[in-house]
């Protein structure tokens, strides 16, 4: 059914806005998505630019970072060097968003579908973000931390914070819980595990057991060797918690920051995903109005335009290259599954027997609600895709003089390759793995970290640095040794002692 | 459901307090640059911002990352000629080249971090630390203009001052407390006289009845307004600080004085200006140039003009004094700075000296000479020795020699550094 174009020509006002926006929302309920309330924010140039350098958030507490971030995204655009971002959203609820003022009305419509359906949608489904963020309190708890940050500054001196919050962005990336832990007991529940235990000793009772020489060495001594009982991942919880040194005002600090850095953590392992379905959806949302004559075709065009510069993707050796693009590998990949959901080929069905030929509707849904970036690719990364972008792996190994080409896109490297690309979207391939390994809590308190080397790859110079920000918020001393693969239990190499 | 806002009304300028972070952060840097800059820099310049370069690792944020080496494997797009097995020579050089460009973490970048200073950045760093002299006392005491400003009520005043508002609101206060307090005791009374209605007590209702007759008369004359209640607009004086300044530049322009002296002499004239036109709204210019006699001028032929004669160092001054005591008498902070090679002969040094200190300087806020040397080790002028005790006995004369361009900012600290040092 043809209607009448929503408007005509590149202006845009409040009501053509709404009028755009229930248009996308009719569309987008068509397609069956599930999103928080939208707010829908229009700002300037000058107020994206602030929002940049607080990394998208509407408030942030005050730090000298920030403001880097901010001179430095200022001076790149208004030297021409940088163009800024479309938009931005926040996942809270409502999804918050961002629209400029400078865009004509087809951006404007482009951002709403992008940003108030597609992220939104994804927010609100993609397990990880259901897991690990909490969209209805993430506003307040930013206004806490920076009054909080503030009041602190009053209290104790700009220095003494600014230190603390250095110290602290440092080890943001390993300020996560990288898995759930296990809700605690309630009381009830406790008692009756205590309960079942001493039965179960009770049954298990046998009196030759206290016939046995006692062991040489003291048990109490080995138990305290080793505390935390377990390697502890989380650095900032370790240390909110545990820190002998640091006042309560700076553990409240250390766990702000590390709530923030759990509220980023999903966001850095969907980025394939997330502006993959966006950038997905704002496609073929747009396309539907086009289809029901909501919009022109001039429209339509601008939208393409767009939507092409977003999903380009350069070759490796073309001197704009900066990575694989995220918003090309997801598009493409969502794009690709909806295709073998409605025409399949042989390769295809040999391929995803599942899902060849069912719902794409449904099937879009559950890849989108189920995976990470790391998950999603060695999932659904089809033969075709790999051919299309002429995927191909590079192997650096030290060893070697030369860099070897692994498997590029053919029959034989195809597995391969899909593997390769999900590894590289994986935590461990960005993060290093380093762990508290020891506390000693009944010595000298000095904290042992370990670094469980990935395929011999060393941590870069930047970790001498790192290790004096722990120390700093530690009090006592640090130190960071380098172990081999766990198989092979290496010597561990020492890193000074700070 | 879905809103839409337009916060475009909110104003930018969220970051601004995390910018001037960031500058706090890196003063000392900022500052050397910003040294460096005054040093390149025209002096027509000096009133403009400023681009400031960091190394990048001075600013870097640390965080656990993967170096160099071990094994790894990447994937890339926009195969053409490779097939698996391939053997690629490594890129000469780190980070160059095709392939790992990527997320090689190549080397640590050199460049710069470079960032530009607006133009009150660039200034306040650039005076720094530097007090207007005697500033405390122009701010108060001396000066003699004030300013009336509101402080709340008082129960005097003049009739046009009452404000009606206030004195409405006690009125009426007043009312309702006196009202309330005669309604209870005319209750009370009234229950008595009931009592003594009941009871039968002649003598004791007839005076209960008299008493609360008065009450009632009492309340019935509540005044609507009475003296106590009226209110005034209370405003009092407060000792402004005068806003305004006068610089006088003085300047021998004797043959003595050649170009390169001239431009010193501009230069110091010029962060003076700068300098004062930051801590007053308003600053005057006036320029005095002398040789045998002197002659106010205006600024481009004070600076390019060519004359030729002796030097008469007192002639300025008194024109100085005349001018000032004509146009800037009241209400005028005065400044002024001498430019000079001291050559100055017979009597006029001490002279001079002697007009300062009794004529001169009692008048004026500060008074800065610059000495203006052909070198460094220069034996002293015949001015500079008879300065020399007025710089000893007052503390709004300074003076100070340079030879080069690079002296004068350095100097103009000395002279204008934070009298609390």
């Amino acid at each position: 059914m043809k209607r009448a174009p929503l408007s005509e020509g590149a202006d845009w006002d409040f009501e053509l806005l709404e009028r755009y926006d229930s248009a996308i929302a009719e569309a987008a309920a068509g397609f069956g998505l599930d999103t928080f309330p939208n707010q829908i924010e229009v700002i300037t140039s000058e107020q994206m630019l602030d929002a940049y350098a607080s990394s998208g958030l509407p408030l942030g507490y005050p730090h000298w970072s920030y403001g880097k971030e901010f001179i430095r995204n200022e001076r790149a655009y208004r030297s021409g060097q940088q163009g800024l971002a479309y938009e931005i959203v926040i996942n809270s609820n409502p999804c918050i968003a961002y629209l400029m003022e400078e865009n004509t009305m087809a951006m404007q419509a482009l951002v709403i579908a992008h940003a108030s359906y597609g992220h939104n949608s994804f927010f609100k489904g993609n397990h990880l973000f259901r897991q690990w963020t909490a969209p209805d309190a993430i506003v307040d708890y930013l206004v806490f931390a920076r009054h909080y940050v503030m009041e602190c500054e009053e209290r104790h001196g700009a220095d003494a914070v600014e230190a603390v919050l250095d110290s602290c962005h440092a080890l943001m990336s390993h300020g996560v819980d990288r898995y759930r832990h296990a809700a605690p007991l309630s009381l009830k529940a406790e008692t009756a595990r205590l309960a079942e235990r001493e039965a179960h000793r009770e049954r298990q009772f046998n009196d030759m057991w206290r016939t046995l020489p006692a062991s040489e060495r003291p048990r109490e001594a080995q138990a305290e060797t080793q505390f935390p009982p377990e390697p502890q991942e989380n650095l900032l919880y370790f240390i909110e918690k545990l820190a002998p040194a640091l006042e309560p005002w700076q553990r409240e600090l250390v766990r702000i920051v590390r709530k923030l850095a759990q509220y980023f953590y999903p966001q850095g392992q969907t980025k394939v995903m997330n502006e993959g379905w966006a950038t997905f959806w704002h496609y073929t949302l747009l396309n539907r109005l086009h289809e029901q004559g909501l919009v022109t075709d001039g429209f339509m065009m601008e939208v393409l335009k767009n939507h092409t510069n977003v999903v380009y993707q350069p070759a490796f050796d073309s001197g704009h290259y900066s990575g694989i693009n995220p918003y090309a590998l997801g598009f493409s990949m969502f794009t690709d599954l909806r295709r073998i959901c409605e025409r399949p080929d042989a390769e295809d069905r040999q391929w995803f027997p599942q899902i060849a030929g069912s719902d794409w509707k449904t099937t879009l849904d559950f890849a989108m609600r189920n995976f990470k970036d790391e998950s999603f690719i060695s999932q659904y990364l089809s033969p075709r895709l790999i051919r299309e972008f002429r995927l191909f792996a590079i192997a650096d190994h030290e060893t070697e003089t030369d860099l070897g080409v692994d498997c590029i896109h053919d029959d034989a490297g195809y597995r391969k390759v899909r593997k390769l690309l999900a590894r590289q979207h994986s935590l461990e391939e960005r993060v290093p793995d380093i762990q508290i390994q020891r506390y000693a809590r009944e010595g000298d308190r000095s904290l042992t970290l370990h670094y469980r080397r990935l395929r011999g790859r060393p941590l870069s110079g930047a970790a001498v640095e790192v290790v004096k920000h722990v120390r700093r918020l530690w009090g006592f001393p640090v130190r960071l040794e380098s172990m081999g693969p766990p198989e092979k239990r290496a010597r561990p190499e020492l890193m000074p002692r700070l | 459901m879905n809103r839409f806002i337009d916060r475009r009304l909110n104003g930018s300028g969220k970051s601004t307090v995390n910018r001037q972070r960031f500058l706090r952060r890196y003063k000392t840097q900022v500052r050397a640059e910003v040294k460096r800059m005054v040093g390149e820099r025209k002096i027509e310049d000096m009133d403009r911002g400023g681009e400031v370069h960091l190394p990048k690792k001075d600013i870097a944020e640390p965080n656990f990352g993967f170096g160099h080496g071990g094994e790894r494997e990447f994937v890339l797009p926009g195969n053409r000629e490779y097939i698996a097995g391939d053997r690629i020579q490594r890129p000469g050089g780190a980070g160059g080249g095709s392939g790992s460009g990527a997320e090689g973490g190549a080397a640590d970048s050199q460049d710069d971090f470079v960032f530009s200073l607006s133009r009150e950045e660039f200034l306040d760093i650039f005076f720094d630390d530097l007090e207007l002299p005697r500033l405390t006392r122009t701010q108060v005491g001396t000066t003699d203009q004030f300013k009336s400003v509101r402080a709340g009520y008082t129960t005097q005043g003049s009739p046009s001052n009452l404000s009606v508002k206030r004195t409405l609101g006690n009125a009426l206060a007043r009312r309702i407390a006196l009202r309330g307090a005669l309604k209870q005791q005319v209750a009370t009374l009234e229950a008595v006289l009931a009592m003594a209605a009941i009871d039968g007590h002649d003598r004791e209702s007839a005076q209960a009845a008299e008493e609360l007759e008065q009450l009632r008369s009492r309340g019935s004359a509540l005044p609507f307004l009475e003296e106590l209640d009226v209110r005034y607009r209370n405003r009092v004086l407060r000792p402004q600080p005068v806003a305004r300044a006068a610089m006088f530049c003085l300047m021998d322009v004797s043959a003595s004085m050649d170009e390169n002296k001239k431009d010193l002499a501009k230069r110091f004239f010029t962060l003076l200006y700068l300098f004062l036109s930051r801590k007053y709204r308003h600053v005057e210019l006036i320029f005095i140039r002398h040789t045998d006699d002197a002659e106010e001028v205006d600024e481009n032929t004070f600076f390019h003009d060519t004359k030729s004669g002796g030097t008469v160092v007192c002639s300025a001054l008194e024109l100085m004094e005349k001018i000032r005591a004509e146009r800037y008498a009241d209400n005028w902070n005065v400044y002024a700075a001498q430019a000079s090679d001291g050559d100055a002969f017979g009597s006029d040094p001490a002279k001079s000296a002697r007009f300062l200190r009794e004529t001169l300087l009692p008048a004026t806020r500060y008074y800065a000479y610059l000495e203006l040397a052909e070198a460094e080790s220069m034996r002293s002028s015949n001015l500079w020795v008879e300065y020399e005790f007025l710089a000893k006995d007052l503390d709004n004369f300074a003076m100070k020699r340079a030879a080069n361009r690079e002296n004068i900012y350095p100097v103009f600290r000395e002279l204008f550094s934070r009298e609390t040092q």
